[in-house]
């Protein structure tokens, strides 16, 4: 048996092909419509459509514009709330002082560490616990809530327990690993600070994620099997691919907020040997040092970084958007 | 290429449902069965046990002579097409057709020959670089197509492949299907719930019902000679028209008429425990303008009269509905055939008898017609349990055979 154009086979395709025809000229035809002058009717449609977003616009405008462009005028100024007098406009003085600061980049290698780490681990981790969770068939709901529980507890509260645990005499994990005080050591504190924030958000990323396997058809999985792939190839090739807008959010929501990671260190180190993220930083200058244009800068700066961040993360959805492709895009 | 054996096989899922009950089916090499029946009635299960997607609960599978029940659907060399299609979102046409030929581990060459080939049968070959996104219902369905093809599998597997499609396209593809079926020979497990499909596609037609099979055989023989009530209902456009029977001094009184029945039914009402009441069916066809008759046809048959509600002309013949009164048929078969969304032309058991006349037949709305109806093409079925009391050895005989 074999595959050929023999002429029934030609056959077949000069009958598919009046079907294929009408079909054809449907991309087109969108394109056309999208580039020609809107009708009196859709600029009406597009009019009322802003008029409805405006309400919603302006709060926005008003809870987060305001503050932004607020500490953006703030860096621009020296104003230590201690010499009040001194108050003056330095232009960029602040950014040059910030940016050439030993402790800032210190500050910014360990927050881009935390991050880098954290988020890769919980990717991976996460994926396994939302597989788990969504094949499980008895006992659904209680799987899920157990698995969210390091979720629903308040941060704070949750790092007082791992500093407890990590103290020297008394913590049940630090009696584990011999003698020693993790907490008072750079790398064994950022092990610390990183397996905490792991395992609070572990469970958030899998919520992610499984949003993200729900997307994947049954029958997709089905044709792969029958195509000849194992349960890896499945994984990789169909699934991975299918959920790669659900995986994008994930990982944007979890950078986003690990860059930011403040609670955790605040606990358990309090920022002692070289292990304040930029976040801590930013604290200290600003709201224990009083030193609102330094304070103000700094917080600009992770603005900044966290802008890109998800710039590059929106870049990236854009190619892997469900339904997009290279002639719709063009 | 293969042939497929299903012994015994049943499916019992986790929470208890039996969704397949002791299919017995031998598909031969080269064969085109179609599996048909109301939706849930288990013809998807069906599938996917041949294809290794579900465990068979109990039964023996064989493709090819071996016993593959405990293997995986990778190994099983057979390929499936989907209601939905199940193309793959983030590959090109010519990436999803490739894909089983990639698993493979064929060289590119190859891979890229099979595809051409495959595309130009399916006349895929503009639309190869393409996103299935970008494709029309029509064009994604040959994609699928194309992906089962390229690999010259064991069987092929499809299920409800043109459920999605519109009415037209639907006819188009049936035909795409059914020759390409015949031109590559390879053995094929149809799955769909539409009768005119199964009548017009495949070589034999298996019924289920419930998860149980009601009646396998060439389409025409299903139609001709229905084992029981169900099968007779489900096969036939539209569909066969069922009246109440009751059995008395060796008549039939139906609300077309005393019926004389013969003496093998009449052997069958003698017991102490058969039925009083019987269903009679008849199909639309076998009704004629009493008028356009000669006499040697009308001895065969019977008379009566009937005021005609709708007359509704195709050109080469005519449907007629006329208004019946008397007690309608009842059986839970009927009542499912009418539930069942698949069978939505069901009318069987209606208020009203749907006839075809010839198309010379003056009839118009509104008046009274006389309308004859042939004896030996009429069926009678036992409502309790649905069997056809008019067939011998797997012939139906009418109601007057001896
Ligand atoms: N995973 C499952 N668990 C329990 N019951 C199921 C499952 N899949 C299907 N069923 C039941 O099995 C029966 C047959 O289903 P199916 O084979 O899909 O029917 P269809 O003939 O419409 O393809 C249905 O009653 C359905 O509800
Ligand atoms: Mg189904």
């Amino acid at each position: 048996m074999s595959v050929n154009a023999t002429p029934t086979g030609a056959d077949v395709a000069a009958n598919a092909e009046r079907s294929a025809g009408r079909h054809a000229a449907v991309p087109t035809q969108r394109a056309r419509r999208g580039r020609a002058p809107l009708s009196e009717n859709k600029k009406a449609e597009r009019r009322l459509g802003w008029l409805l977003c405006a309400p919603a616009a302006l709060v926005m405008l008003a809870v987060t514009a305001y503050p932004i462009i607020y500490s953006v005028w703030l860096s621009l100024q020296r104003f230590d709330l201690r010499f009040p007098d001194q108050r003056e406009f330095i232009g960029l003085e602040n950014y040059a002082t910030v940016l050439t600061n030993e402790f800032w980049w210190t500050a910014f290698g360990v927050t881009a560490l935390i991050t880098v780490v954290t988020v890769a681990v919980e990717l991976v981790l996460g994926m396994g616990l939302a597989l788990v969770m969504h094949r499980t068939l008895v006992g659904r709901g209680i799987v899920r809530t157990a698995a969210l529980i390091p979720y629903g507890i308040v941060t704070v509260v949750a790092a007082f327990s791992w500093r407890y645990a990590w103290t020297p005499g008394t913590g049940y994990l630090a009696n584990l690993f011999g003698e020693g005080a993790p907490l008072t050591e750079r790398a064994s504190s950022l092990a610390i600070i990183m397996l905490a924030e792991i395992w609070k958000t572990t469970p958030f990323m899998a919520l992610l994620l499984m949003a993200g396997l729900a997307l994947v058809p049954e029958d997709l999985l089905k044709a792969a099997s029958t195509d000849g792939a194992t349960a890896w190839q499945r994984f990789t090739k169909v699934m991975l691919p299918v959920m790669k807008p659900a995986i994008l959010v994930a990982l944007l929501f979890r950078t986003l907020d690990a860059f930011r990671v403040f609670d955790n260190i605040f606990i358990l180190t309090a920022g002692a040997n070289e292990t304040s993220s930029v976040s801590m930083l930013t604290y200290n200058n600003l709201i224990r040092g009083l030193n609102l244009g330094i304070g103000s800068t700094m917080s600009v700066l992770i603005f900044i970084a966290v802008a890109i961040v998800a710039f590059v993360f929106v870049k990236l959805f854009g190619t892997a958007a469900p339904g997009s492709s290279d002639d719709e895009r063009r | 290429m293969a042939d497929i054996v299903l012994d015994k096989v049943s499916k019992r899922f986790p929470d208890g449902t039996v969704a397949v009950r002791d299919v017995d089916l031998e598909i031969a090499d080269g064969e085109f069965v179609i599996l048909v029946g109301p939706s849930g009635c288990g013809k998807s299960t069906t599938l996917n046990m041949i294809a290794g997607l579900e465990d068979i609960s109990s039964g023996e599978l064989r493709i090819g002579g071996q016993r593959v029940n405990d293997k995986a659907p990778r190994d099983r060399d057979i390929a499936m097409v989907f209601q939905s299609y199940a193309l793959y979102p983030n590959m090109t046409v010519r990436e999803n057709m490739a894909f089983p030929l990639r698993l493979q581990k064929l060289d590119r060459e190859t891979i890229n020959a099979k595809v051409e080939d495959a595309a130009k049968v399916l006349e895929l070959t503009a639309l190869l670089d393409r996103k299935p996104s970008n494709l029309s219902g029509g064009q994604r369905q040959r994609v699928a197509m194309g992906r089962a093809i390229v690999r010259q599998p064991k069987a092929f597997l499809m299920d409800e492949p043109l459920s999605n499609l519109d009415a037209k396209l639907r006819v188009q593809m049936r035909t795409v299907v059914s020759r390409l079926q015949k031109q590559l020979g390879t053995t094929t497990v149809y799955v769909t719930h539409d009768q005119t499909e199964a009548m017009t596609l495949g070589d034999r037609v298996v019924i289920m019902r419930g998860g149980e099979v009601q009646q396998v055989g060439p389409p025409q023989e299903l139609y001709d000679h229905p084992r029981n009530l169900f099968v007779a209902g489900f096969i036939g456009s539209p569909s066969m028209n069922f009246l109440h029977a009751a059995v008395e001094d060796g008549r039939l009184r139906t609300a077309l008429g005393d019926v004389p029945i013969g003496d093998r039914v009449r052997r069958q009402l003698d017991g102490a425990d058969a039925p009083r009441e019987l269903i009679l069916g008849v199909r639309p066809e076998h009704f004629e303008d009493a008028a356009l008759i000669d006499d040697e046809t009308r001895r065969r048959g019977l008379e009566f009269e009937a005021p005609v509600e709708i007359v509704e002309s195709m050109g080469s013949d005519k449907y007629v509905y006329f208004t019946v009164e008397g007690e309608r048929a009842s059986a839970a078969e009927l009542e499912e055939l009418a539930a069942d969304a698949g069978a939505a032309d069901f009318t069987g058991a209606g208020a009203s008898l749907v006839t075809r006349l010839s198309a010379e037949s003056p009839v118009a709305e509104g008046e009274t017609r006389r309308v004859w109806f042939n004896l030996e093409k009429i069926h009678l079925f036992d409502p309790s349990n649905g069997r056809n009391l008019t067939l011998h050895e797997g012939r139906a005989a009418g109601a007057l055979a001896d």
